[in-house]
């Protein structure tokens, strides 16, 4: 089911709202206990708004775009008074008194809210096992992770527990898990979407994105979904184009690039690579033309985000203090020891490294080498990007240098679990939209991911190659069989 | 590149207001140490006259008038707090004896 077709049922009314939502609780209930992709189910919450949107129907009135489509929410967006906890003990009963914008804008616009969704703590890991309430499973093999850190809204997607779900990207946190998971997954460009409500961890690297079925979906979700916002100072206050008006147009005379750097990698898996390589051979059937292209800087991004993202999120964490919301620890006898005590509490072990790398690499003595150093090559990087898109009209990379791995994989070695984002941190650090998508199966019948990276603003584009690679490709048509997958 | 000790990680988590235990320390030193080695690589990088990227996409300032306004929410968020008492923020002694 797309969103385009729920909308033509609920309008013949072969379907109603209700049933739509009771359909999704019903299959929740079958598969989450063995996946784990809700930290909470808004069931009755979600029958009510259904009954709204019935009646909206009932009485003839026009719908709005989202009418009726039920969504999962990544549990890092603030959502009025719904549990929002990061996967972390220092959350765990916090209810935001506000809606994120995000949100806001997606119940004013019919969608309903199905529950919230896993991550890996505080938004910080590659695989949903950081969550301080218990991992999340990949729908295709529950033994394997689902990626991360929005590993719960894309195995809610990929095993049919939603129809579509949101989550935010930093270092790769939405397409990571998309091309694990086998959905589509869209990181719009770096302020294209408001991050007001959405709880901060790097906040010169996150944007909040959508996960869905199929390309088309992603669109509707963006056209819903981007704007200015007054409240988030670092929203872009420019025009939204309708993202759906241009899928359909053909390809003929697209430059793509194709990123020598990432397919040079020692750790890119040869199916990964083949799988990516074919799909750059159907954009030439489709009348693009091919073109290497060379940036140097690319592979310097993993090294350049451990020490941005870890120094933005030590300031950022410094807020949890155990006075105003959030763990307290009981019992201290001054003030700086309640605070010590509830954040040692309150995190669980990765927001711990992070904010220690962090608080390292800003501290004095150290904040030239480090962070000075980090911002400059971030500088290089981008240009690397801008000096592409003088050449070609769009890049082309494998999402993630494998396929999901097992789960526990990378449990006593956080620098190999970082080494998962190296292909998606670099449009993070540039600001730019970057999409995953599937593009074939490793021999385990795990997924593989396309990514795609466009110019700054260019979602329209990129959504367009997305579709017309997706539409001829049809890689989902012949797909092995998963254990909790449709 | 400085090695790392578990007294540099107790600096900073001190810095960081983490209390740590002991059995952490040694973990992270250990993973600190691994981490930090992989970024210096950085350093090798020639950078003179890069300027530095704050934000990936320029914006600017946006300010607003200065007055003072009710928040509807102060209640609401007064619950929120692990212990409140009538308006205010309840905590230990901020001095030690």
């Amino acid at each position: 089911m797309t969103i385009s077709k729920l909308r033509e049922k609920l309008k013949r009314r072969e379907i109603s709202a209700r049933e739509l939502v009771e359909e999704y609780i019903q299959r929740i209930s079958e598969v989450d206990p063995s996946i784990n992709a809700f930290l909470k189910v808004t069931s009755e919450k979600a029958l009510l708004e259904a009954d709204q949107i019935d009646k909206s129907v009932a009485s003839g009135n026009p719908l709005p775009p989202l009418a009726g489509v039920p969504i999962a929410i990544k549990d890092n967006l603030c959502t009025k008074g719904v549990r929002t906890t990061c996967s972390s003990r220092m959350l765990e009963n916090f209810v935001p008194p506000y809606e994120s914008t995000v949100t806001e804008r997606l119940w004013s616009a019919g969608a309903v809210l199905l529950g919230k969704t896993n991550l890996d703590e505080f938004a910080m890991g590659s695989s949903t096992e950081t969550s301080a309430f218990g991992a999340t499973s990949n729908p295709w093999n529950p033994s394997k992770v689902p990626g991360g850190s929005s590993g719960g809204s894309a195995a809610a997607v990929a095993s049919g527990e939603c129809l579509a779900a949101l989550g935010s990207d930093t270092g790769g946190s939405i397409r990571q898990p998309a091309s694990f998971c086998g959905v589509v997954g869209l990181k719009p460009t770096y302020g294209r979407v408001s991050r007001w409500g959405l709880v901060a961890f790097a906040s010169s690297l996150d944007q909040v994105g959508p996960f869905a079925n199929c390309v088309a979906d992603s669109a509707e979700l963006l056209n819903v979904i981007a704007g200015h916002d007054p409240r988030d100072s670092t929203s872009l206050n420019v025009p939204v184009p309708d993202y759906c008006a241009e899928l359909l147009k053909p390809l003929k005379g697209l430059r793509v690039g194709l990123i020598s750097q990432c397919f040079d990698q020692k750790g890119l898996a040869t199916n990964v690579k083949n799988s990516v390589l074919k799909a750059a051979s159907q954009l030439e059937v489709l009348g693009a033309e091919l073109i290497d292209i060379s940036c140097p800087r690319f592979n310097d991004g993993i090294a350049t985000y451990y020490v941005i993202a870890p120094s933005e999120a030590s300031s950022n964490l410094a807020r949890y203090d155990g006075v105003k919301y959030g763990f307290r620890s009981e019992g201290a006898e001054n003030l700086a020891e309640m605070m010590a005590a509830s954040r040692a509490g309150g995190f669980g072990s990765e927001v711990k490294r992070r904010i220690l790398i962090g608080t390292y690499a800003l501290s004095a003595g150290y904040v030239d080498a480090y962070y000075k150093k980090a911002q400059q090559v971030r500088t290089l990087i981008r240009r690397d990007f801008d000096n592409a898109f003088t050449q070609v009209d769009i890049l082309l990379t494998p999402t993630a240098p494998t396929t999901a791995f097992q789960a526990g994989a990378h449990s006593n070695d956080p620098l190999a679990m970082y080494l998962s984002d190296l292909l998606t941190i670099p449009a993070n650090l540039a600001g730019l939209p970057a999409i995953s998508l599937p593009c074939g199966f490793d021999e385990g019948g795990m997924p593989i991911g396309l990514q795609l990276i466009s110019n700054v603003l260019e979602e329209k584009r990129l959504l367009q190659v997305a579709y017309q690679y997706e539409q001829a490709a049809d890689v989902m048509k012949d797909r092995p069989k998963g254990e909790f997958i449709l | 590149m400085t090695k790392i000790t578990p007294q540099d990680v107790k600096k900073v988590a001190s810095l960081a207001r983490l209390d740590l235990q002991d059995g952490e320390i040694d973990a992270y030193t250990d993973q600190l140490e691994k981490i930090l080695r992989y970024v210096a690589h950085l350093q090798e990088i020639d950078t003179e006259n890069i300027p530095a990227t704050t934000r990936a996409v320029e914006v600017t300032n946006v300010t607003r008038d200065d007055i003072a306004q009710l928040s509807p929410l102060k209640d609401k968020l007064l619950e929120l707090s692990p212990h409140s008492e009538g308006r205010f923020f309840r905590v230990p002694k901020i001095l030690s004896d």
